[in-house]
């Protein structure tokens, strides 16, 4: 592991302050947060992180779930992924949620990453990962190896010529399906960041995954206000039954009146390069009665622009397969 | 003798006399080799050799980490995580490292209660938090009941993994969890164990529910 300095703020200010003074806040950059450090730590131990310092923000007032005064909720940055998901509230009204951060990693990752660290957890591309590797993500324009070699688990959506990495994320998933916002505290002050907006397609330039600017500290997330009688569900696919990152995920928001959806919000995990959103299943479903059929047509115009790799034309039935699923269990719940 | 004749009878479990009873002087004094003198007055109760030992290393900050009850005043190099922490400059070598990665879960310990990976923490960040490792859940003489349920059920082969699954297991009592073997194994999922005693862990961990 490089040799980091390694600093305790106090204040969100004076985080901020020696944030600012990174050349960049994203891929390889020389100051780093450590919220939970599940993902910082495991990439500095493979060098594919270096920073020379660590600002660790865990006495940051940043740890509460609080009521918003609209009815939604309010989540600081440094909660951690099982206090969330056990969240009295959050099992209530927002248990797609819950049903995706329980789906993901281990009960003691759970204990220890951060909400904040959720949204920036980096792709598992085992070519990301590896340092005799060449990766536009890790270094840019040394060429992606991943499109010609293992991509079995990489993303057949949002892909480009210069990396296909797949967003890891179970967590962000349901909070697309959930429009939520990202907060953030920076050098020229406070922004709001729609859910969609965060992350950043990888085009040509991988190394660019949020629009995070050196300085930028997320402090809280803030879900709207629970749609009433909306029906949630979070479903998984991988290789094993627990303890893997998903090959296909979906969450979904439904909302169906007299048979009818009148309303529904789709994010699908483990095929995108960046959280999934998908308008055009949310097109399909609404106004449309809640049966079989519907919910097929959703799939397909989900994956209507999917573009396979050489091992992973599989993911594009399975995905389509694992929201079809889930909007029926949705429907029936 | 049955089953539960044996289950009944588990006079000598500790792993270190085994070692040292069975002919494995060589292995044993290759493992005293690379416990630094450092540690070894910290395992016996004072850290002043690890303090001194570790003032020089640039950048080294001064910590209290409160491990099973007791204070360690060390001076710890930012890179270090809880885990080799607790192993090298402790020696505490309950704790096992397994992938180093928190893909495995061996080196599970509990802190402030809650089950974490000490290989994916830095001890740094655990400066006046509460550790506990297996060496703190009991003794040969009085074990903690998951301990003697792992004992009774068999709950092991190689034993390397043993110490997280216990720390997991004991932590799992505490956590919203179903009562089915479904519920247990999916919560355990975070500690594998590469000689397959998965049967024989759920089946402990089920024990020692019945009887809370």
């Amino acid at each position: 592991m490089h040799t980091f300095e390694f600093i305790r703020p106090t204040d969100p200010g004076s985080a901020i302050a020696a944030a600012a003074q990174s050349k960049t806040a994203q891929q390889g950059a020389d100051v780093r947060f450590m919220g939970g450090g599940t993902t910082l730590i495991d990439l500095m131990k493979l060098n594919v992180e270096t920073p020379d310092r660590v600002l660790d923000i865990n006495r940051l007032p940043l740890d509460k779930i609080e009521a918003t005064p609209d009815g939604g909720l309010k989540i600081g940055a440094t909660v951690r992924n099982s206090d969330l998901a056990y969240h009295p509230k959050v099992q209530k009204d927002y248990a797609v949620l819950s049903q995706a951060i329980l789906n993901g990693a281990s009960a003691q990752i759970r204990n220890m990453a951060t909400v904040g660290g959720n949204l920036l957890q980096r792709t598992r591309c085992v070519y990301f990962r590896d340092t005799a590797m060449s990766c536009n993500k890790r270094e840019p324009g040394t060429g992606c190896p991943a499109i010609t070699g293992h991509n079995r688990t990489l993303a057949i959506l949002g892909s480009s010529e210069h990396c296909i990495a797949t967003n890891p994320s179970d967590m962000c998933v349901a909070m697309a399906a959930l429009e939520a916002t990202i907060h953030v505290q920076g050098a020229k002050g406070s922004r709001s960041i729609p859910f969609g907006d965060f992350h950043l397609l990888p085009g040509s330039t991988p190394q660019r995954e949020t629009v995070l600017e050196p300085g930028d500290l997320i402090t809280h997330v803030t879900l709207p206000p629970p749609i009433v009688g909306s029906r949630q569900m979070y479903l998984k696919l991988r290789d094993r039954a627990s303890y893997e990152f998903a090959l296909a995920s979906a969450a979904v928001v439904l909302t169906i009146a007299s048979g009818r959806i009148t309303r529904a919000r789709v994010a699908l995990g483990g095929v995108g390069t960046k959280p999934w959103r998908s308008p055009e299943a949310e097109g399909a479903l609404t106004g449309k009665p809640a049966n079989d059929a519907t919910f097929r047509q959703a799939a397909e115009a989900a994956l209507r622009n999917a573009k396979p790799q050489s091992e992973n034309k599989f993911k594009i039935e399975l995905a389509k397969r694992c929201l079809a699923h889930a909007l029926k269990m949705a429907s029936m719940s | 003798m049955s089953i539960d004749d044996l289950k009944s009878q588990p006079t000598d479990p500790t792993r270190r006399k085994f070692l040292l009873t069975s002919g494995s002087s060589v292995a044993a004094s290759l493992v005293a080799a690379y416990v630094p003198a450092s540690a070894k007055s910290a395992a016996e109760g004072t850290d002043s050799g690890a303090t001194s030992a570790l003032s020089n290393i640039e950048g080294a900050i001064p910590i209290t980490l409160r491990i099973n009850g007791k204070e360690h005043s060390l001076r710890i190099d930012p890179c270090t995580t809880l885990l080799d922490c607790i192993r090298e400059t402790v020696a505490l070598t309950g704790t096992k490292k397994g992938c180093d990665h928190g893909q495995c879960g061996a080196c599970t310990v509990h802190v402030n209660g809650k089950r974490v990976l000490s290989c994916l923490n830095l001890a740094l960040m655990h400066d006046g938090k509460e550790i506990t490792t297996v060496e703190g859940l009991g003794t040969p003489d009085a074990m903690h009941p998951m301990q003697a349920s792992f004992l009774a059920c068999d709950a092991y082969q190689c034993g390397y993994c043993t110490s997280g699954q216990i720390m997991s297991a004991v932590a799992l009592l505490k956590e919203p969890c179903g009562p089915d073997d479904t519920s247990v194994k999916e919560l355990m999922s975070g500690n594998i164990c590469r000689c397959g005693a998965y049967a024989n862990i759920v089946e402990a961990i089920q024990q020692v529910r019945k009887n809370v």
